[in-house]
């Protein structure tokens, strides 16, 4: 089992009458991406915040690169990269010149700093608005950037925190795609969002947190699975022997299956297995029945976030305020 | 493949580099970074150079040319005991508004980066006065050129240039750390703004920057006297011509020190305080 990089032990962290975390934790072994997914106000700032040592826990213990947060939090500073939510950048400098400050402030040489700015403008696809100041940066470039300045030391671990939040799908896209390059580096990284589809897509592990709460930990596939595994769902033409249909599911190892009269569809959880639907086509078309669609689904975060809390996710908001 | 290795040589310097490169280096470095950043703001934002280059022009102009025949000065010309006033005012506006560059640098998530970088805290404050007083230097420089052209004739020696500039940027200094005070516990840059007006204006007029202060009523006088402006105009008036400042530079001296003293560690906890939630 590889060393733990990232440990947060009962955190506790009230702000006045606000119990932002009420005994968190988690740990995140190196070289692995956890998603700490959750809602707006559920407390994931509050917890990067704390494990890259810029708040500090009423309770608990965090432990990051080895090192206390609250006894060595110098040495925590030059083992990380933390993006936060609201982009971190000099808007006065060019892109060039924020790289190359972050760098120098983190202790590279000169020289260093220069050769690393031009790697990191290159690979964030940024060479071309190296020159031009940030404020002239659109939301996409300033995230990249962002990303890119936490990455000047390559740190082993990288906290980041809502990293696309507000940025349209397709800068959602490229950041993604650019986070998983970064990992596949080795990097230990702890990812907080709203979007259940982006811990899906880049995570581990995912610890689901509430209220200042973990409510619940696994892998994606874990999770899914604790809202039951995948379903089949039918359409028929109106009109159509919604009950033999039913019995073809059970046939085929569906279990107790749904009719919805008013939309003809006859839906069960089943095991799906290759040429499943096709199978079921065949069948149905035998005893005369058309099928309009065959649809398998299978359970998304989203479904996980409401089995868990009783209440959807507030995410999937475009309108979340960027960085003023 | 297109997968990017996170290894180049560079990152494996910084690697090394980090933990090595601590102590008094780095700090000097990390600050002199910093204040290269503040130098790009000022050459990207030049209106931030008004306080101290148009505003001490006008000063200079307006005083000598408007007061200057109403007010006689014995054993000197009214511009050569202005331009002490002049300099000491400016000066003081100048290293407040340190506070106020800062807590503007407050509302951005800039300094959250900081924070989680490996420097000490008060490296950005360092980095901040150390601006300020490049920023005085210009205003000293010109406000010596636009006094010798409206008839400033000082006559100090190479010491007491020196010590008269010594003694205004060590008193700037010093008050940089009120400013910071300020700017770190009022809530917006606009109230640390007026806070400083407040603080400034009364000071300086109530001081021997404009008119002598044997005029004033015996209670003005007496606290005009004794407070550290005066002193401090005094101490770089007799200098620049050519005088013995005599116990007035002691006082200058120790009001100066005892500022810093009493607001340095008075301002890094209000900016740690401020920082940190």
């Amino acid at each position: 089992m590889p060393p733990l990089v990232v440990l947060a032990d009962q955190i506790e962290k009230s702000f006045g009458t606000t119990h932002a975390l009420r005994g968190v934790s988690i740990a995140v072994p190196e070289g692995e991406i956890l998603g700490v997914l959750g809602p707006n106000g559920a407390g994931k700032t509050t917890l990067v915040r704390i494990l890259s040592t810029l708040t500090k826990p009423d309770a608990g213990r965090a432990e990051v690169a080895g090192f206390d947060v609250l006894h060595h939090p110098h040495e925590v500073r030059s083992r990380i990269g933390l993006t936060g939510q609201y982009a971190a950048l000099d808007e006065l400098l060019t892109g060039r010149e924020n790289l190359e400050m972050i760098g120098r402030l983190y202790r590279l040489s000169k020289a260093d700093a220069k050769r690393r700015t031009s790697e990191l403008l290159e690979r964030f696809r940024l060479t071309d608005a190296a020159t031009r100041i940030v404020k002239t940066y659109s939301g996409g470039m300033r995230r990249r950037l962002d990303l890119a300045a936490s990455t000047s030391a390559a740190p082993p671990v990288l906290f980041l925190d809502e990293p696309t939040t507000g940025l349209p799908p397709r800068s959602r896209l490229a950041m993604w795609a650019l986070i998983e390059e970064l990992v596949a580096g080795g990097t230990t990284l702890l990812l907080t969002t709203q979007y259940l589809e982006e811990a899906d897509q880049l995570a581990d592990n995912i610890a689901v947190i509430d209220q200042g709460q973990v409510i619940a930990r696994g892998t994606a596939a874990e999770l899914k699975r604790q809202v039951g595994g995948e379903r089949i769902e039918l359409t028929l033409p109106a009109g159509s022997d919604l009950a033999a249909a039913a019995r073809i599911l059970i046939a085929q190892g569906g279990h107790e299956p749904q009719i919805d009269q008013e939309h003809w569809q006859v839906t069960a959880p089943i095991d799906a297995t290759p040429g499943l639907t096709t199978t079921i086509a065949a069948e149905l078309h035998a005893i005369g029945i058309q099928l309009d669609a065959a649809a398998l689904l299978r359970p998304t975060l989203d479904d996980v976030f409401l089995t868990l809390t009783g209440h959807v996710a507030t995410s999937e908001d475009e309108s979340t305020p960027e960085a003023a | 493949m297109s997968s990017v290795t996170i290894d180049t040589p560079s990152v494996v310097a910084a690697r090394s580099a980090a933990p090595t490169r601590s102590g008094f280096g780095s700090w000097f470095t990390d600050t002199a970074v910093l204040v290269k950043r503040n130098i790009l703001h000022i050459i990207r934002t030049p209106e931030l150079l008004l306080d101290v280059t148009i505003q001490p022009i006008m000063f200079v102009l307006l005083f000598r040319f408007v007061f200057g025949g109403a007010i006689a000065i014995q054993g000197t010309s009214y511009v050569n005991f202005l331009m002490a006033g002049i300099f000491v005012q400016t000066i003081a506006f100048a290293m407040l508004w340190s506070g106020v560059l800062l807590a503007n640098d407050l509302q951005k998530g800039l300094i959250d980066r900081f924070r989680s970088l490996p420097m000490k805290s008060w490296t950005v404050l360092a980095a901040r006065t150390t601006t300020d007083l490049f920023r005085s230097m210009l205003a000293i420089t010109i406000m010596i050129a636009v006094g010798l052209a409206v008839g400033f004739r000082p006559d100090a020696t190479l010491v007491g240039w020196a010590g008269a500039i010594g003694i205004l940027l060590l008193f700037g200094f010093a008050l940089a750390w009120i400013g910071i005070t300020l700017g770190m516990t009022v809530r917006t840059p606009e109230a640390a703004t007026g806070a400083i007006f407040i603080f400034v204006f009364p000071l300086t007029f109530a001081s021997s920057a404009f008119v002598p202060t044997e005029t004033m009523p015996s209670w003005l006088a007496t606290f005009t006297e004794h407070q550290p402006i005066t002193l401090v105009i005094n101490t770089v008036r007799a200098w620049m011509l050519g005088r013995p400042a005599g116990g007035d530079a002691w006082a200058a001296l120790f009001w100066s020190v005892g500022i810093l003293v009493v607001f340095f560690p008075l301002a890094l906890i209000m900016y740690r305080k401020r920082t940190t939630d």
